[in-house]
């Protein structure tokens, strides 16, 4: 944090001390103004992106760890169907979002869904993983005492996979803004209802460069949140058991 | 439709629990685990199987748990018996507890599989946690534990369903020698009381000689049993035990039984070699 304080200090001074036009590198005082002042403005263009991002982590979620426990319980599945997850995962979003901007009629269905590619392959992948990761002996115990397949599902394996599922979740966060906002710039959607990224590039256009930091550092607070949301989740599910969270201290 | 040959000259008190005869294993990389084995375990007794690591125990203890199957021979134990219930249970080397999970959930995990709610065995688990030792340790996590505490954990778990049959495998192997007789001591007292039939794998002839009533000597490759000992001591069995003569005896019999096995195997060894 401190550090953090301190870059944006030297950033200021920099500015400052070296003259440089607001419209090169707009002084982080300057890029405060601005967000104060446009704020109204922004505030819905953030609340298009925050649903997008949100809306595609949540489905991400739900998708990633519902398919890995149907491959989970049908490995036929999973051979034939995990190779189109690497195809959609693999294949540049940039690339694909024109396409299915032209195949979807709504645009916010269209970025939600580049969104959503994005994001749902690390969830998916590690709960795959995950959901094999469970000790063999505790397997044998739960066959001993002739657990049903779901008995096992439920209470083996994925509370094995929660770890794995987790570690998904931080990188998909992560991912699930990088897409809506990529998507965003590639549909270049305009009219009422247009995210950060769309107000960063009418910025551009009109050089507003300290309009575009507004908006910019509106995106990081976004991504810092959802990181911290999720460090906060992994620590509330896995801290009372789990090395990765009691080995924090050390 | 005609009667066997030969009658047991005493028949056993109780039919065995667990009984293999003429067992072999052979895995699917043509490795043979198990040679014949024959044994048997009845209600009430304690049998340790002793021998040195690769020579198939842990094996012979996963056929009587159901966990492998037989290549050939005849093999029976309640948990090959069909239904929702195994009466067998097991301890592993290590304590294999759920790491997610507090130390009641553990101990009622067989229970809950079974479908008790946790209020229903709520009572049971409680009761058997006492008995181990660990009554105040109910809501800890497995990470907040000793390596002691965590194999007592393990063993209620195995004793809360009242099983029929104790099946271990090298359960105290892992731990301090202080520990380790102490543990030895408890689980005497635990088994006593509820007469289980306890099939112990271990390869320390002390504590072989210690727990069990008949010691089943094995040897490798293939695995086999090459001798058997019996040890006429009356339980409850006190740690001084282990300075009487007869342990001492019993110890000295069962050490000169694993070496010659041991040297029989050298002895055909390079025999069996092809020239080079």
């Amino acid at each position: 944090m401190a550090v953090m304080l301190g870059l944006i200090a030297a950033w200021e001074l920099l500015v400052r001390a070296a003259d440089i036009p607001a419209y090169t590198l707009p002084a982080p005082s300057l890029v405060a103004q601005t967000l104060v002042a446009n704020f109204g403005s922004l505030a819905g263009s953030w609340w298009v992106t925050l649903k997008i991002t949100f809306g595609a982590l949540a489905l991400a979620c739900a998708g990633g760890a519902l398919i890995a426990a149907v491959f989970a319980l049908s490995p036929t599945l999973e051979r034939a169907l995990f190779p189109v997850a690497v195809v959609l995962q693999v294949t540049p979003i940039v690339a694909v979002a024109p396409l299915i901007l032209i195949y979807v009629e709504s645009t916010q269905a269209a970025l939600l869904l580049c969104a959503w590619i994005v994001a749902f392959f690390p969830v998916l992948s590690n709960t795959v993983v995950g959901l094999r990761a469970a000790d063999p002996q505790l397997r044998d115990l739960f066959r001993l005492y002739r657990a049903t397949p779901w008995q096992r599902l439920r209470l083996l394996r994925m509370p094995a996979a929660l770890p794995y599922f987790i570690a998904g979740l931080k990188i998909s966060g992560g991912l699930s803004l990088i897409g809506a906002v990529t998507a965003e710039m590639v549909a270049g959607a305009a009219g009422r209802e247009t995210g950060l990224a769309s107000r960063i590039l009418e910025a551009s256009f009109r050089t507003e460069t300290p309009k575009m930091f507004a908006a910019l550092s509106l995106l990081v607070a976004t991504g810092v949140m959802i990181f911290w949301l999720f460090n906060a989740l992994s620590r509330w599910l896995l801290g009372p058991w789990h090395a990765s969270e009691s080995a924090r201290q050390l | 439709m005609h009667l066997p040959q030969t009658l047991p000259q005493t028949p056993p008190q109780t039919p065995p629990l667990i009984s293999l005869h003429q067992v072999d294993k052979r895995f699917a990389d043509g490795l043979q685990a198990l040679d014949s084995v024959s044994l048997s375990v009845s209600a009430g007794e304690f049998v340790a199987l002793l021998g040195p690591s690769g020579c198939g125990k842990s094996t012979v203890l996963r056929l009587a748990a159901g966990l492998e199957s037989a290549s050939s021979g005849t093999l029976s134990a309640p948990a090959l018996l069909p239904g929702r219930d195994s009466q067998t249970a097991c301890v592993f080397q290590e304590p294999t507890l759920m790491p997610w999970a507090s130390v009641f959930d553990n101990v009622w995990l067989p229970l809950r599989l079974q479908g008790r709610s946790r209020a229903d065995a709520a009572t049971e688990v409680r009761q058997v946690l006492a008995s181990v030792g660990l009554a105040d340790f109910e809501q800890a996590y497995p990470a907040a534990l000793s390596g002691g505490m965590k194999m007592r954990a393990s063993i209620a778990r195995a004793l809360v369903t009242r099983p029929r049959v104790l099946l271990m495998d090298e359960p105290f192997a892992a731990l301090d020698d202080i520990t380790r007789q102490k543990l030895n001591t408890d689980l005497l007292a635990w088994w006593h009381g509820r007469a289980m039939a306890a099939l112990f794998v271990t390869h320390s002839v002390a504590e072989a000689v210690f727990l069990s009533q008949r010691v089943l000597v094995m040897a490798a490759r293939p695995g086999r049993v090459v001798a058997e000992l019996a040890i006429d001591q009356p339980y409850p069995r006190q740690p001084d035990f282990r300075h009487s003569p007869a342990f001492a005896l019993a110890c000295r019999q069962l050490g000169a039984a694993l070496a010659n096995a041991h040297e029989a195997r050298e002895a055909i060894r390079p025999a069996a070699r092809e020239p080079v």
